[in-house]
């Protein structure tokens, strides 16, 4: 009896710790789906009502992303240029680029399925792709890819690969030449500026 | 060979001549980016290109996109693709990838005949995957630099070497050997209006993404490229 006690003890710790530390692949299976299924549900985010696509994003897909690090990385050198603040400024202003220009991309969704390729990971890795392709009827597959680093806080997407594009570092040029025009503080300045023209061109557009 | 290919054959190449001086008159003004020499002209084609795009091309796309039905958008992509694999298949003998060589022979042989004639793409379903390769991804394999970026009216984006790799892959297209000049004049208008439509859904995203739409699509380009030349698998470039 206390044998067994112990066992379910010690076995209930063990898919705790399995759950707290989701593999790299099973994250991006699972965010993947629990995302199709509700756009499979929901006629409003179909016909494209942009709000609830941002909250279905920021609820279900922006906890599995690290910002901060992704803005780093498209940012580039400059990143060590800015500080703390400026920092946080940077990440905020291009979340909310990322957010409202790939929201569209749930719009319009027809019978796109996902297809997982295989994973492999040695032990210990802390970086690693996840390979997906999206197949729709009447087009070409598309390969998507996620980039995932693990932190303190579990497995987090840093970069997505679309077709063999980064969608972060194809950034770094343009952030680069805002940096040369205007320091930092320039490129923030760019970067809500763009944020602020995209969100008045759908109240707009409506 | 020439002679064969008639009149809008010489255009092209009238074309092609035009747009190299043009390119080497710009690279006199070199701008600061390594990978864009030419940036200035390229910036000029760009603008030429989008007003094309805007008034021509894109009416037509969207035209098309709303009046034809799926399946049959499906076929005419299908059409193509089957079309462009022999002398992809071609490309990845000469890259030496043998296996994928035979895949997309295969392919061929497949869709020609269950897929008739190309207007389905039997050998997908049936789990035989393409190889998109060209000349350009082989002149790369082969150690040929892509001497900077080149934005083209029409054509698009084209690094120097993949428009060398555009001039040969053009020659070996199963399409310019068709008969009468009309059909084949007809079906290089339906291709292009067929890669153009699957380009529009990028359309609202780059115009949103982008700060620079010009410095994005070059970007977006050079990366996709260089994932081609690694088959998908380029390796990681330091941050």
């Amino acid at each position: 009896m206390m044998k067994n006690t112990l066992f379910a003890l010690v076995f209930s710790l063990f898919s705790f710790g399995a759950l707290a530390q989701e593999a790299p692949d099973a994250l991006v299976h699972r965010v993947t789906e629990e995302v199709l299924d509700i756009v499979r549900k929901d006629k409003d985010i179909q016909k494209g009502d942009t709000k609830k696509v941002v909250a279905l994003v920021e609820e279900k897909v922006l906890p599995n992303f690290n910002f901060q690090r992704m803005t780093s990385l498209a940012v580039g050198r400059d990143w060590r240029k800015a500080d703390a603040a400026q920092k946080q400024r940077l990440a905020a202003e291009f979340q909310n680029l990322l957010v409202r220009t790939y929201a569209n991309a749930f719009t319009g969704y027809n019978n796109q399925r996902v297809a997982y390729k295989p994973f492999k990971m040695a032990a210990g890795e802390t970086d690693v792709l996840v390979r997906t392709e999206i197949l729709q009827p009447g087009a070409k597959p598309m390969q998507i890819d996620y980039a995932l680093e693990l932190g303190e806080r579990g497995w987090k997407v840093y970069d997505v690969v679309v077709a063999g594009i980064s969608l972060v570092t194809n950034y770094r040029d343009q952030f680069g030449q805002e940096v040369r025009n205007g320091g930092i503080d320039g490129l923030i300045a760019s970067l809500a500026a763009k944020n602020k023209s995209l969100e008045t061109a759908k109240v707009a557009g409506k | 060979m020439t002679i064969r290919y008639g009149q809008l054959c010489r255009l092209r190449k009238a074309y092609l001549l035009a747009v190299s001086l043009f390119a080497l008159a710009g690279g006199v003004q070199a701008g600061d980016n390594p990978r864009d020499p030419y940036e200035g002209f390229n910036r000029t084609m760009f603008s030429v290109n989008e007003a094309l795009d805007q008034y021509a091309a894109k009416p037509v796309a969207q035209a098309y996109d709303t009046a034809v039905p799926l399946p049959v958008k499906a076929s005419v992509s299908n059409f193509f693709g089957n079309a462009g694999d022999f002398w992809s298949a071609g490309n990845s003998a000469l890259q030496g990838k043998f296996g994928d060589a035979g895949m997309g022979v295969a392919r061929l042989l497949v869709n020609s005949t269950l897929g008739i004639f190309g207007l389905f793409d039997v050998a997908s379903e049936m789990g035989m995957d393409r190889y998109d390769e060209d000349f350009g991804q082989t002149l790369a394999v082969w150690g040929v630099p892509d001497g900077g970026y080149l934005f083209w009216p029409i054509l698009g984006p084209r690094t120097v070497r993949d428009t060398a790799g555009w001039a040969v892959d053009s020659q070996l297209d199963p399409v310019g050997h068709v008969r009468p000049v009309a059909v084949r004049n007809s079906l290089r208008g339906l291709r292009f209006v067929d890669v153009r439509t699957s380009l529009l859904p990028a359309d609202r995203v780059i115009e949103d993404a982008a700060l620079d739409k010009y410095a994005y699509i070059r970007d977006a380009y050079l990366q996709r490229r260089r994932s081609q030349i690694y088959d998908g698998r380029p390796p990681r470039l330091d941050e």
